[in-house]
């Protein structure tokens, strides 16, 4: 999948001039007030909320030994470890798993790590055909789309859309049959499915949760297809990243308590499911081989940086579905696997602020986001972390940087700053007093092309006052 | 009332300064009619623009004139949640870890106060005496709402306003799309959100638009106006200072001799 | 083992610490050992009949249905009855489940009871919860013979059996039950959260139940409370 976030602007134009993405995005992420009521169902929420933030702080201070540990429980399990740096790494030992395994093709169940790494394309350049479980996924796989939001992948699409695409792509049925409707797209995609499922050779699967306690995997889903992808074939691997770690099931508790309620506002997700290990000697069913794949990638070198908190986040998607700006673009536009709000503060992390500055710079820090936030990820003050990073090294436009210093030496002088704006003001008031506003405004188009700006009352407030003193 | 003699720097914002001293002159009634005194110290900027782009060295030069300037006053009032929120939320964080600055911005900061909510919340004022006939309808400012903690005072007190109906904004807690420099950094984006904004306004049927944020406040306005909407737009101190006849932001005063 | 190092001593580098030192090793195996409980809703802590109340409450809200039954031998019957009020073929498929194995299926003539795992082929399968949450409406199902984890996901409907004094207020008692019988830091191959059939709001955030499990889960809550 290629990376557009340096044309995140030539991005968020079109998703704005996208009618068809308009109104998916104006039908509504009712998850919002849904949220909302499951929030206020549960009185101890916001203290859950606390002891959430205070569970993952905890792990992550002390993630070396918790991984030492999840590492014994796994291997007791009968369960195989695998360590991979990079990216690269990660794709080559699953490969490697694939092919030891003779696979021919390969389940997925939802995981946005296998985005990050890219690892679909991966897989089909090897010969091994991957195959999205997860609805939204599987929609936006046929359409080769990343997907635009981190729990609803195709939030963007309505059902026209849908039903052209299984029309092209699920050829071996009916051309004259019905798919008017949601529910009849939703049983062909079980239908299609279903047999995938069935045919699979390995499941790859990612983990909402890594516990130390157990050695066991955790993911969550409504629709069951992380569960079928993991029990059905003959090899199960768990695609995740360091941070996942979480110490006891007391601790999975507290995060599942604030995870669902945050993401849908449902009190506990459809399935919420546990693995450790491939089946016993007694088991009819599950997978005879079960590997974890750890991946890195530069969580390590967040720890007790920065950006750390940003590591406490566990993926509900509540900061995107509050988001203005979010709800305005859709998550395409953001350019690459994470979008919204937590992809602001960790795209520039994993691809470089270079790269992907813009993200944290399209903000208004109206802090709706941290206010969501179950694990309280400081969301605004990390997007301006970045924004710091970049002028500490001139990345910023020229022009931002020009008129931050000019203005910036005005400022710092309070008595030629009272000089310039007195002028401002009445230069703006002079030609602006007959209508009271500028349609147009040589040096401030960015807000005349779509609003009028409204002319200054002649001399500034110091001035005055200072006249009546 | 208050105690007497509470001297009280007036934090004017370089908005209120610049495009619209009423706001001032509205701010500084209120608080002598409180029972305060009020003075307006030279000054410039808070710092936020800088701030909010990554520029943290000027930020800290502003923030340092300006603690410098106010720290003589007993409390330092800003008619503005944003500016209000620069100070009292984020002069702190600037100084985190600096050990002759980090407890000056502590000690300043919990002496700031956004206007309304200083007369509320310390000055005890629960019913002011103004009138304004017509509708109003309400808009919170993200720094008000989230980082100086104003929500209800401004309807309380808007509610004693004799002729005013408030009309609750839907989604008064979503932001309007002005955010600083964003406005014209991400222009397009800006104003899918501030048309939201504009709709719902618009849709209330008030005939006033009131905010205490001159930021927002300009951004709304100017897109009701683009929109050709007829609302007036004012801050709340205005109206809640009895000076609500002049001419509404964006509107052109009324012809007259040149001052 | 390149990586596994690399990984363990970015950590430790970036945390400013050598992995040795002896109180962040206890915090840990502390913390591991005795699995402190964290905040528990109040919400689940009631008397027996008023969390099955809840149970029952949760279940449906998750668009689960709840069945109660008196005495364990009415099951099959229940069972049978269920199939004809949704026209379904009088077939189903369990586990070795001892608690099922022992119920009157002969009572039941017409039923076909089949044992062992799911092929894909099965429209109905009936398994025995290990316990429940009321909290949330949640079974918990552990993989093995007696409760093949296929018979979760692949059949159209799924009946689970539970007994009432196994409906819990809360995970915790849950997370103590499975240590009880697995063994202190041990598990099963797979622990099943069931909250509700299968979902998927995926196309025009329309709710369609079925997504890729069952599209019906019936919940019959056998015996007395206590």
């Amino acid at each position: 999948m290629t990376l557009t976030s340096p044309q995140f602007k030539d991005n968020a134009r079109a998703a704005l001039a996208d009618a068809q993405l308009q109104r998916a995005l104006s039908k509504g992420l009712g998850f919002v007030e849904r949220r909302r009521l499951a929030a206020e169902r549960l009185p101890e929420f916001e203290a859950l909320r606390d002891a959430a933030r205070d569970i993952k702080n905890h792990t992550l201070a002390h993630l070396d030994l918790y991984l030492e540990a999840y590492e014994a429980r796994v291997t007791a399990a009968g369960g195989k470890l695998h360590y991979a740096v990079t990216a690269e790494e990660a794709r080559a030992i699953i490969l490697d798993i694939c092919r030891k395994a003779s696979a021919r093709t390969v389940t997925k169940g939802k995981t946005m790590i296998a985005e990050e790494i890219g690892l679909n394309d991966f897989l089909e350049q090897n010969g091994i055909q991957p195959v999205e479980t997860d609805l939204g996924e599987y929609l936006i796989q046929i359409r080769h789309e990343m997907p635009s939001h981190i729990i609803a992948p195709a939030i963007h699409l309505n059902k026209d859309q849908v039903e052209a695409d299984f029309r092209r792509v699920h050829t071996h049925l009916p051309k004259d049959r019905n798919l008017d409707e949601p529910a009849t797209l939703l049983a062909e995609a079980r239908g299609v499915l279903r047999e995938r499922f069935l045919a699979a050779d390995v499941g790859i699967t990612g983990a909402n949760f890594l516990v130390a306690e157990t050695g066991t995997s955790i993911i969550v889903t409504n629709e069951g297809n992380g569960d079928l992808t993991q029990t059905l074939p003959k090899v199960h691997i768990v695609l995740a990243t360091i941070e996942k770690l979480v110490p006891t099931l007391e601790d999975v508790s507290t995060l599942l308590r604030v995870l669902a309620r945050s993401a849908t506002g449902q009190d506990m997700s459809v399935y919420t499911t546990l693995s450790t290990g491939p089946r016993r000697p007694d088991d009819p069913d599950g997978p005879s081989e079960y590997h974890v794949v750890i991946l890195d990638n530069g969580r390590s070198s967040m720890l007790g940086g920065e950006f750390a908190d940003i590591l406490r986040c566990i993926r509900c998607g509540a900061c995107m579905n509050y988001c203005p700006v979010f709800n305005a673009i859709g998550g395409h536009a953001y350019g690459w696997v994470y979008p919204g709000p937590m992809g602001a503060v960790l795209t520039p992390a994993l691809i470089g602020v270079d790269k992907g500055g813009h993200l944290p710079n399209a903000s208004m820090f109206c802090g709706r986001c941290e206010e969501v936030c179950p694990v309280r990820i400081p969301l605004p003050r990390m997007m301006r972390s970045w924004r710091a990073r970049e002028f500490e090294r001139h990345l910023s436009p020229a022009t931002v940087r020009g008129g931050l210093k000019f203005w910036a030496f005005f400022a710092k002088r309070p008595a030629l700053y009272g000089v310039a704006t007195a002028l401002a003001s009445r230069v703006l008031w002079l030609f602006g007093r007959s209508s009271g506003r500028f349609r147009r405004l040589p040096f401030a188009t960015g807000w005349t092309r779509h609003r009028d700006f409204s002319a200054p009352q002649g001399a500034t407030f110091q001035a005055q006052w200072r006249r009546r003193k | 009332m208050a105690p007497p003699g509470k001297r009280v720097g007036l934090l004017v914002t370089c908005l209120v300064d610049l495009m619209r001293p009423a706001v001032g002159f509205a701010a500084v009634k209120l608080l002598e009619d409180a029972g305060c005194t009020v003075e307006v110290p030279r000054q410039s900027c808070c710092g936020q623009p800088a701030f909010n782009s990554g520029d943290r060295a000027t930020a800290r030069s502003l923030a340092e004139q300006v603690i410098a300037t106010f720290e003589p006053y007993d409390y330092v009032v800003v008619p503005s949640g944003s500016c209000g929120g620069q100070v009292r939320v984020h002069y702190p964080e600037l100084f985190h870890g600096d050990p002759n600055w980090h407890p000056r911005a502590e000690r300043f900061a919990v002496k700031t106060y956004e206007l309304i909510s200083f007369l509320t919340d310390v000055l005890g004022v629960s019913k002011i005496s103004a009138r304004y006939a017509g509708t109003a309808t309400y808009h919170d400012s993200c720094s008000s709402l989230r980082e100086m903690d104003v929500r209800a005072q401004p309807r309380r007190l808007l509610a004693g306003v004799e002729g005013l109906t408030l009309a609750e904004l839907p989604d008064a807690d979503v932001c309007c799309g002005f955010g600083g420099t964003f406005c014209v950094k991400y222009p397009d984006i800006s104003n899918a959100i501030v048309t939201k904004k504009a709709e719902a306004v618009a849709a209330t049927g008030a005939d006033t638009l009131l905010a205490g944020d001159l930021g927002c406040l300009m951004n709304i306005a100017g897109k009701l106006q683009r929109s050709g909407r007829r609302v007036a737009v004012r801050h709340v101190a205005e109206v809640l200072a009895g000076m609500a006849d002049g001419p509404a932001i964006g509107e052109p005063e009324p012809k007259r001799a040149a001052p | 083992m390149a990586a596994r190092d690399l990984i363990f001593g970015s950590i430790r580098r970036s945390l400013g610490v050598s992995g040795k030192e002896a109180t962040r090793r206890k915090t840990v195996s502390d913390r591991l050992a005795q699995h402190p409980a964290g905040i528990v809703p109040a919400r689940g802590q009631l008397a027996a009949k008023d969390r099955l109340a809840l149970f029952r409450t949760m279940v449906e809200a998750a668009n689960g249905s709840v069945e109660e039954i008196a005495d364990a031998g009415d099951v099959p019957s229940a069972v049978a009855a269920l199939l004809r009020a949704h026209n379904l073929p009088m077939a189903v498929k369990r586990g070795a489940d001892p608690g099922l194995g022992a119920l009157p299926w002969e009572r039941e003539r017409t039923l076909e009871v089949s044992v062992g795992p799911s092929d894909g082929k099965d429209l109905v399968a009936v398994s025995h919860a290990f316990g429940a949450a009321a909290e949330s409406g949640t079974l918990l199902l552990v993989s093995g013979p007696d409760n093949p984890t296929t018979l979760n996901f692949l059949p159209d409907t799924h009946i689970v059996v539970i007994d009432a004094k196994d409906v819990a207020g809360d995970y915790e008692t849950l997370w103590r039950r499975l240590r009880e019988k697995f063994g202190d830091g041990l598990m099963p191959r797979t622990v099943n959260f069931i909250t509700g059939p299968s979902r998927s709001a995926d196309i025009e955030q329309t709710l369609i139940l079925g997504a890729h499990g069952p599209r019906r889960l019936h919940v019959m809550v056998v015996g007395e409370s206590e």
